[in-house]
């Protein structure tokens, strides 16, 4: 008798999810975003379809704000993993030059929400991975492992389908009678931050360095500490970006992702400050802080991830 | 207040984490995995205790626990402390009504196990909430008031828990708090849940006085304030139940086939979770339904980082796999193999049919349509399935059988189903992967309806019987004649056994080799632990059904007398045999005519209501509309009947 692992059985779950959209779904894709969340879902994928690459392309809606690091690591694990790499930037924002310095709220919109609708229309996906876990936030909680999109990308927390045992329903309208109904699937869903963590270093998973810290440039800004990336970072009036032994919890554009002072420069130190740390991951997120408690599900309502 | 655990977490950190963080994980890599349920109505504290689980084992971080202190203070329904429910009524609209909607789940880990919580709404309308959370869950927590004892609700959760095959259940009297951690209110809910556990089947459960609000005996026992409780704390129990999955381990080797994975022309590969038993490089398998056979050459997985999780080989490929993992299986032979498929032990492998009885959990609000077509779900199987009307409705209140012609939202039927073409299945009791479907809606894609398997209505696809040298027809010809069964139904004391004797001593006579399976005497051996329920009674002719046949198979006449009130089992019985084989002889004895002689005394104790379920009495007869023979006790006598039923089979070879 061999009792699994709670990671074995999470491992186990999550490519049983990826095979069933691989075997049900017309066309589908992985969003891919970079963080180490994505790195553990791309890593299952590879497991689950060795020998051969995933049937899938990796997706990355692009806000041309991200970490440097992070297109760096980007390029490297869609060739590792013999996919095909997508990169789509919402070509209005692009124009209109939507940044997160001067737009506030309008630039996750334009580039995340937006961005993402545009290219699942654009290429026709009818299923998209994503890395959320239902441990991140509450209206995360509630939502299906297979969850169902209108043809708007819209999502009704009432009218979820029930999900029984690991019975999926991938059954939707297809493209031209209701416009292309989708379904956003989470093969992590069950994971927490805490078992993300474990697996990758179970694994030997690559992940984007700024995980770990290291002295990096600095300004604080609204509570907020933010590294300076790039020359687009506009300082304020004698304004000088302060070296700091810094590390993200989580990444996203860099104008918004708040970093904190840390000596962690390994993994396990890393884990060691996560557990022994009291404050939730996406503190560190401008995001939810918008609209109160139910900030995230109403965007998620309008199409965000 | 010294019971008062709220100010004190009992799962603080770990003092290993700040001291030798590798330590304390090698120790955490390892951790077993509980997937449970909490049910209870909103007044039962089940937002609160569940509120308390995440708090006690540090799962609640300093801003949470900020945003927490506060909306208790605006929202909160526990005065000035600490509304451990807000943590988990995670919708907006549900926040402002006070209520939990639907499913949702929650995380926490101690040191033994990582627990996946699902909460679930106990109101009534949300049936298909509580079985959507329970079907993946290896045990269930029933809450309990306390103050209220056990309720309708605390039956109903139960009932759908034990129906969907829970096989752990808790029993949480919560709010002990409230009621002075009495004792004796403990012990009389306990009794009180105890009887009604045994009346619906539940072999056992283990009973905790708890206050989520309060902390008492939920991570240590006995509380200060239970110093008479002498069992284990809540997640002491949760920390060492059987895990399902590892059960499933012991059973036969069977996988579904997911995806057929074919990276170029020298690498064909089978992709599946294994729903139960192991399997090893070079064992027999079998693939069903073709019923083909081969050998396992290899369980490959991606090289990569030896002993990692999943068993990442370093080279590749594993020694052995065992359910609930997610492997690739390759054969030493090219046979054919595909989505739908199941690789099962070559020795014993599940069955298909195309025809089954199911209980079937209606979750939309168009409801069921006996007769349409509906796409049918079960592991990687997908076909289209008809339900045919409703045997009945269950009343999950009172467990009682409704008639149905439908079923609407939240009802729950037990209901025959086809499927268009042969599924491969087990009993959803032997195998949730292999008897657990659900119902799809060809027009809106819903899924409207969840089902679990019981049996098949129909003779098994022989897709891998033993062959046998000396068959029927061998046995039959030795005995110079040919097999039937000579079906005998009726009412009680309508004369069935009486002609069925009579029958067989003239077939005796003759020189004919007869069996008499007799419905009184088959009850006290073979189907000893059947009741009288409307199931046992569909198990007991069925089993007489399976008896009847091995028996024609060793070329016998065999007789049966059983009351069998449903056609549909008749029907079944029937379809079991060759054709032409059974013979149904209908005992036309009118029920005042029967009810008079009551030879048993049986129809005075049912008219005084004492005996339940009695055919006739509470308890329909369905009369065969197309009986081979018909004979009655009133205008015949008993030799009559039977030289009449001896002319109509002749010729016996």
């Amino acid at each position: 008798m061999h009792s699994l692992t709670h990671l074995e059985r999470l491992e186990a779950e999550s490519i049983h999810i990826m095979r069933e959209v691989a075997a049900e779904a017309s066309r589908p894709v992985m969003l891919y975003s970079v963080g180490k969340d994505s790195a553990v879902m791309l890593h299952l994928a590879r497991k689950a379809f060795y020998p051969s690459p995933p049937p899938f392309p990796l997706l990355h809606v692009d806000t041309t704000w991200k970490f440097r690091d992070m297109y760096a690591l980007r390029d490297r694990m869609a060739e590792t993993a013999g996919m095909e790499l997508l990169v789509w930037r919402n070509p209005e924002a692009l124009e209109r030059g939507i940044n997160p310095f001067d737009h506030g709220p309008l630039h996750t919109d334009m580039w995340k929400t937006q961005g993402l609708k545009q290219a699942l229309d654009h290429y026709g996906f009818d299923a998209a991975f994503g890395g959320a876990r239902r441990d991140e936030e509450k209206s995360r909680a509630k939502e299906r492992i297979f969850s169902f999109r209108t043809a708007s990308h819209g999502w009704d927390p009432k009218n979820q389908r029930p999900e029984l045992w690991n019975l999926y329903n991938a059954k939707k309208a297809p493209r031209g009678q209701n416009g292309g109904e989708s379904i956003r699937v989470f093969p992590l869903s069950n994971w927490t931050e805490l078992d993300i963590w474990q697996y990758i270093m179970a694994e030997g998973i690559e992940i984007v360095p700024l995980y770990l810290a290291a002295p990096r440039p600095t300004v604080e800004r609204g509570g907020l500490l933010l590294m300076v990336d790039d020359e687009r970072f506009p300082l304020e009036p004698g304004e000088e970006p302060v070296m700091r032994s810094i590390r993200f919890r989580t990444l996203g554009c860099y104008p918004l992702t708040g970093a904190v002072e840390s000596e962690a420069s390994t993994l396990s130190e890393v884990v060691q400050e996560m557990l022994l740390t009291t404050t939730s991951e996406r503190q560190g997120r401008a995001i939810d802080k918008d609209e109160g408690g139910a900030g995230m599900e109403k965007k998620k309502q309008e199409g965000y991830f | 207040m010294t019971h008062d655990a709220s100010s004190e977490p009992a799962y603080r950190t770990d003092s290993l984490i700040a001291e030798d963080i590798d330590a304390y994980l090698e120790q955490h890599q390892n951790k077993g995995l509980l997937r449970f349920i909490t049910c209870g109505s909103v007044d039962d504290g089940k937002s609160t205790l569940i509120g308390r689980l995440l708090y006690d084992s540090k799962m609640i971080f300093e801003d949470q626990l900020a945003s927490l202190e506060s909306d208790s203070k605006r929202v909160g329904t526990q005065g000035q402390e600490l509304d451990f429910a807000l943590l988990v009524d995670g919708l907006a609209a549900e926040r402002e009504q006070g209520i939990t909607i639907d499913v949702a789940y929650r995380f926490f880990a101690t040191e033994k196990r990582k627990f996946i919580v699902a909460d679930t709404p106990g109101h009534e309308q949300y049936t298909r909430n509580m079985v959507t959370g329970a079907s993946t869950a290896d045990l269930a927590v029933i809450l309990v008031d306390a103050r209220k004892g056990v309720l309708v609700q605390t039956r109903r959760h139960s009932y759908l828990a034990h129906l969907i095959g829970i096989r752990h259940l808790v029993l949480a009297v919560n709010k002990m708090d409230l009621v002075d951690y009495d004792r004796e209110t403990f012990d009389r809910i306990v009794a009180d849940y105890r009887a009604f556990a045994e009346e619906i089947g539940i072999e056992g459960f283990t009973a905790i006085p708890i206050s989520g609000f309060k902390g008492d005996n939920i991570t240590a026992a006995p509380s200060p304030s239970t110093p008479w409780y002498d069992g284990p704390s809540l997640i002491e129990h949760l920390e060492t139940v059987e895990i399902a999955n590892t059960a499933a381990q012991a059973r036969a080797f069977r996988m579904p086939v997911q995806w057929v994975n074919r990276p170029n022309l020298d690498f064909r590969g089978f992709s599946g979770l294994i729903a139960s038993g192991t399997v090893k490089p070079g064992d027999m398998v079998r693939v069903v339904p073709s019923g083909k056979t081969s050998t396992i050459r290899s369980i490959v997985v991606m090289p990569g980082k030896a002993g990692a999780a999943g068993g990442t080989g370093g080279d590749g490929e594993l020694d052995e796999a065992v359910a609930g993992q997610s492997v690739t299986l390759t054969f030493a032979d090219e046979i054919d193999c595909s989505r739908g498929d199941v690789i099962a032990a070559a020795g014993d492998p599940p069955q298909a049919s195309d025809q089954f009885e199911a209980t079937i959990v209606w979750m939309s609000d168009d409801a069921l349509k006996p007769g349409r077509g509906y796409w049918l779900k079960l592991a990687t199987q997908t076909v289209t399935a008809t339900v045919q009307e409703p045997k009945y409705e269950i009343n999950v209140n009172t467990m009682e059988h409704l008639a149905a012609k439908t079923l609407g939202l939240n009802a729950i039927g037990v209901a025959e189903l086809r499927t268009e073409r042969p599924i491969v299945f087990e009993p959803y009791v032997d195998s949730r992967a292999l008897g657990g479907f659900i119902l799809i809606d060809k027009m809106t894609n819903a899924t409207v309806g969840a089902g679990m398997l019981h049996f098949s209505l129909r003779r098994a696809e022989n897709v891998h019987w033993q062959p046998v040298t000396i068959g029927r027809e061998e046995h039959a010809g030795l005995k110079n004649q040919r097999p039937r069964v000579l079906w005998f139904t009726g009412l009680s004391g309508s004369g069935k056994s009486t002609i069925a004797n009579a029958v067989e001593q003239k077939l005796n006579l003759m020189n004919r080799h007869t069996f008499l399976l007799d419905g009184d005497n088959v009850r006290h051996g073979l189907n000893r632990d059947l009741g009288f329920t409307e199931a046992d009674r569909i198990e007991n002719i069925r089993r007489v059904g399976e008896v009847a046949r091995l028996m024609t198979d060793a070329g016998l006449i065999v007789l049966t007398a059983f009351i069998s009130p449903f056609r549909a089992e008749r029907r079944m019985v029937r379809e079991m045999m060759e054709d032409g084989e059974f013979i149904e002889i209908f005992v036309d004895t009118p029920l005042d005519v029967a009810e008079a002689r009551d030879v048993k005394g049986l129809y005075k104790k049912a008219r005084e209501g004492t005996l339940k379920n009695f055919t006739g009495i509470d308890s329909p007869y369905e009369e065969p509309e197309n009986a081979e023979i018909r004979v009655n006790t009133v205008d015949m006598t008993v030799e009559e009947a039977a030289d009449y039923i001896v002319s109509r089979i002749l010729p016996l070879k």
